[in-house]
């Protein structure tokens, strides 16, 4: 039973990240293809963290916790690397789809 | 008495929850060494905390952490569907999210959350910090995205901190 619930935990942790990689991969801009990492890192890191969590407890019979920090590095880290890049980019003109929505186009 | 040894008690608990976890332990010992750690740690750093975190309504920022991580699967799932199925359709846009909250943590927390949830990154601050900047990966309706953000992270953190 556990055995089942982890590979499917894993499972989706795999499509979540290969999903991220594929958008990482084929998006138009640079600016679009920032988004891929960050969705890896959320749901994909997190379901495999989860299962690595659940096997460690029953597997020693300790509460095995320390995953958690793992995501809590990655929740503080990867947001502030994306802003990062986003301004950088931002700041040297990096090329834009050209059907990037601006807020000028708004008014 | 207690004051002037945690000066900031949040984090001094914070970080000794992070040392107890990296151990994976709750020997006595770790317990006592982090506790020594999160005294000291946060009288080293004091010139890094200029003000004081008040955190006014805990209970409410343990709901916000629930609604964002909830928020994340779902948008998670959008998103694979938009990469996956709609790739040449896609509407990326920039989104000028204008701000109601004044607390610098609150502003890099608001932040923080939008680059979290996938689809939305947070790009810049404007000077004057009443603007965000964000870039979304596909915006079908700019102001219900403004709204969706507002009222789903904004107004919580603006309880939670103001």
């Amino acid at each position: 039973m556990l055995d089942i619930v982890l590979s499917v935990l894993i499972v989706i942790g795999a499509f979540f990240t290969l999903v991220g990689s594929l958008g990482l991969f084929k998006l138009r801009d640079f600016y679009m293809r920032l988004h891929g990492p960050t969705k890896a890192s959320t749901l994909g890191v997190g379901a495999i963290l989860v299962a690595s969590a659940l096997h460690f407890s029953f597997k020693t019979g300790d509460l095995s916790l320390h995953e958690v920090l793992v995501t809590l590095f990655l929740f503080i880290t990867a947001p502030v690397s994306a802003h990062l890049m986003a301004k950088a980019a931002l700041h040297i003109r990096v090329r834009q789809d050209k059907r990037t929505l601006n807020r000028s186009d708004k008014d | 008495m207690l004051k002037r040894w945690f000066p900031h008690p949040f984090l001094s608990l914070a970080l000794w929850i992070i040392w107890l976890l990296l151990n994976n332990t709750l020997a006595f010992g770790h317990v006592l060494l982090g506790a020594a750690l999160a005294m000291f740690i946060p009288w080293f750093t004091a010139s890094f905390w200029q003000e004081k975190v008040v955190i006014r309504r805990p209970w409410l920022l343990a709901k916000f952490v629930a609604v964002v991580i909830y928020e994340i699967m779902v948008a998670n799932v959008v998103v694979a569907k938009l990469i996956l199925t709609k790739q040449d359709k896609l509407q990326p846009g920039f989104i000028q999210l204008p701000l109601d909250l004044t607390s610098p943590i609150a502003i890099s927390l608001l932040a923080n959350t939008i680059s979290l949830t996938p689809g939305t990154v947070s790009c810049d601050l404007s000077e004057d910090q009443s603007y965000l900047l964000i870039h979304a990966l596909h915006v079908e309706d700019m102001t219900a995205t403004i709204n969706e953000i507002k009222n789903h992270f904004e107004k919580p953190l603006k309880e939670i901190f103001n």
